[in-house]
């Protein structure tokens, strides 16, 4: 790199998320500028705005939810544009938290404080059991990680999201306020709301998405693939810049610097007690219970392979698209969300740097019961433990049987859910 | 009556009052009396099924339009409102629209033709009070600066027993030989006064 080398301007777009921590790092920490990059940060309301401002060309790049460029791909979404996901924003994050009053009924039911989601699921059943009214739970969006873990809990236990349960789209900044309103009984939403809710007596966090889906994806860097075509190289060095900003949201030397970057008005404006609480896995409504290991696992930017975008991922996410009805399964279909994201591109943007990355693009989700070296392009690489909580084994080579196998879904009714 | 004869029925939801207002009326004055205006943002799903709009037009400000796509994907109706854009074939009016902040859905169905003027006329007055908006906003900057360039020439006045004509004279030499404008070098003021025991005019 050379003094005189050009730098290139990226307009991003980003919804205030702490898993939002490594593009505003990247932005303000000095990682894009060593790659000749301006990483121009763009606060926005809604995931419907990300897709449109994508879509027409305003923003370059965009801080999106792992399903959303899947479903661009698949035609399912408003503006259908071909979208792809080079880089992964980290696993973990994600948190279900109940109303103060669902909870203690929960509890009577067997649900218990370290998180357990198949007691949780059960006695969420026997619940809504003895309720005459139906529950009512919050997502941010109907392609998103927070839908299919939370569809994903309920289903393990018989309980028919939809049906049984109720499922509304809330903006995710809006989610305490419509539990404390009592719009909602509870919600499947990023961090820091699950802790802002748990900080403001208003909710209990129940489970979190790395106890239902260890080491399991969340955001992911989406883009038009025609933009990350013509700027090929550009994107490699926003991978690289990207990478090390993820490496250093992840260090807890910098975990005071981070909390006060996210702070920021600009950033999330959102009080730094909350964010600290949920980078260090705020559980509970102050009696904090989560083993330390758990909480350590709850965010990873980039240990253990959090920003690589496995094809498997993707499948699983696809998956569930079609488990719940969102699209009837086609083999090409299944294809093109595979394809969706890009290992190949992530791969040879960080070769210059010497660090360890999988050899594999897709890997058995629950394969892995403890941490486990696996093949990678050089190093060693421990992986694990991922897969789910009820112990059913994702081999993304087997996805028919693998959707046939759930009890609980619903028959696609129509050929989009447009 | 064919989906052609029937008037419209459009819904405005936007929680500013202001510009949802204006909006109507940009509404009624090309012919449409259908309008309804929704500004309360609580159960949004319900007031959006109760007034069964042909055509909703919101703002790209709203965090709720993820709500409103939901509520159209899950709905069992038969009028399903869907996002104006769906395709390519309008690149422009796309862009147009993304820029003034508005988004628009009718439903499915309805011919092009007849909401294109409408959403025409949306981003044209969402344009404008966006313009006005800046205009406001310059105003109020404005007025600060002149009552801060008041404040430090009283401070002059009082403290270096200066005319208020001297006092201002001052102030314009100084930002002249600083390279600044009056009212910072009026801000600056004010704030080494506070800084050295408070300021006299306050």
């Amino acid at each position: 790199m050379t003094e005189t080398a050009q730098t290139t301007t990226i307009t991003a777009g980003f919804i205030p998320l702490i898993d939002s921590a490594v593009l505003l790092a990247a932005a303000t920490q000095g990682f894009a500028a060593e790659e000749n990059i301006d990483l121009r940060l763009v606060r926005e309301t809604s995931w419907a705005n990300i897709r449109d401002k994508i879509a027409v060309g305003h923003f370059d790049i965009a801080h999106m939810l792992a399903p959303m460029p899947i479903a661009s791909n698949l035609g399912l979404t408003p503006l259908p544009t071909q979208m792809i996901a080079p880089m992964a924003l980290g696993t973990g994050g994600n948190a279900v938290a109940l109303s103060r009053d669902l909870w203690a009924q929960a509890q009577r039911h067997g649900a218990t404080e370290d998180g357990n989601p198949a007691r949780l699921a059960r006695a969420l059943r026997s619940v809504i059991a003895e309720r005459p009214e139906r529950l009512t739970f919050g997502i941010v969006h109907p392609h998103s990680s927070h839908h299919y873990e939370l569809a994903y809990l309920l289903g393990f236990a018989g309980i028919r999201p939809g049906v049984d349960v109720q499922l509304a789209v809330v903006p995710p900044a809006l989610m305490p306020d419509a539990l404390e309103a009592g719009q909602i009984d509870g919600f499947s939403v990023g961090e820091p709301w699950g802790s802002v809710a748990a900080l403001r007596g208003i909710g209990v966090i129940a489970t979190t998405k790395s106890a239902i889906w260890r080491s399991s994806p969340e955001k992911v860097v989406g883009m038009r693939q025609e933009w990350a075509e013509r700027n090929a190289e550009t994107l490699a060095g926003l991978i690289r810049g990207l990478y090390r900003a993820a490496t250093w949201c992840d260090d807890l030397k910098n975990r005071e610097t981070l909390v006060r970057m996210l702070a920021a008005p600009a950033h999330l404006g959102i009080d730094a007690a909350a964010l600290k609480a949920a980078l260090d896995g705020g559980y509970g409504s102050g009696a904090d219970v989560a083993p330390a290991a758990k909480r350590a696992s709850i965010f990873r930017f980039a240990a253990a392979a959090a920003s690589f975008p496995w094809q498997s991922h993707a499948v699983w996410f696809y998956s569930q698209m079609v488990r719940w009805g969102q699209t009837p399964f086609r083999e090409k279909d299944a294809e093109r969300a595979r394809r969706t994201f890009r290992p190949d591109i992530y791969r040879a943007a960080l070769s210059p740097l010497g660090v360890t990355i999988p050899s594999a693009n897709s890997k058995i989700e629950g394969a892995l019961e403890v941490p486990t070296p696996v093949g990678a392009t050089r190093g060693q690489l421990v992986l694990g433990p991922d897969g789910f909580f009820d112990g059913r084994i994702f081999d993304p080579d087997r996805l028919l049987d693998y959707i046939a196998g759930f009890e609980v879904a619903e028959a696609t009714s129509d050929s989009s859910s447009r | 009556m064919g989906m052609h004869d029937k008037s419209l029925n459009i819904l405005v939801i936007d929680p500013n009052r202001m510009r949802a207002s204006i909006i109507e009326e940009g509404l009624r004055e090309a012919g449409h009396h259908d309008v309804t205006l929704l500004t309360d943002m609580s159960n949004l799903m319900r007031q959006v099924v109760d007034a069964d709009p042909d055509v909703i037009i919101m703002d790209l400000e709203n965090p709720n339009r993820d709500v409103l796509e939901h509520a159209f994907q899950v709905s069992r109706a038969a009028r399903r409102p869907i996002a104006m854009f769906v395709d390519r074939t309008d690149a422009a009016a796309t862009e147009a629209a993304i820029d003034a902040g508005v988004s628009a859905y009718v439903v499915d169905g309805l011919k092009k033709e007849r909401v294109k003027p409408i959403l025409d006329m949306a981003i044209k007055r969402f344009n404008v009070i966006e313009r006005m908006r800046q205009e406001i906003d310059a105003a109020k900057t404005e007025l600060s600066e002149r009552k801060q360039i008041d404040r430090a020439k009283g401070l002059l006045m009082r403290t270096r027993g200066l005319s208020e004509e001297e006092a201002y004279q001052l102030l314009r030499k100084t930002a002249m030989n600083q390279g600044r404008r009056i009212a910072q070098v009026a801000e600056s003021l004010i704030l080494a006064a506070g800084l050295l025991g408070g300021d006299p005019t306050k």
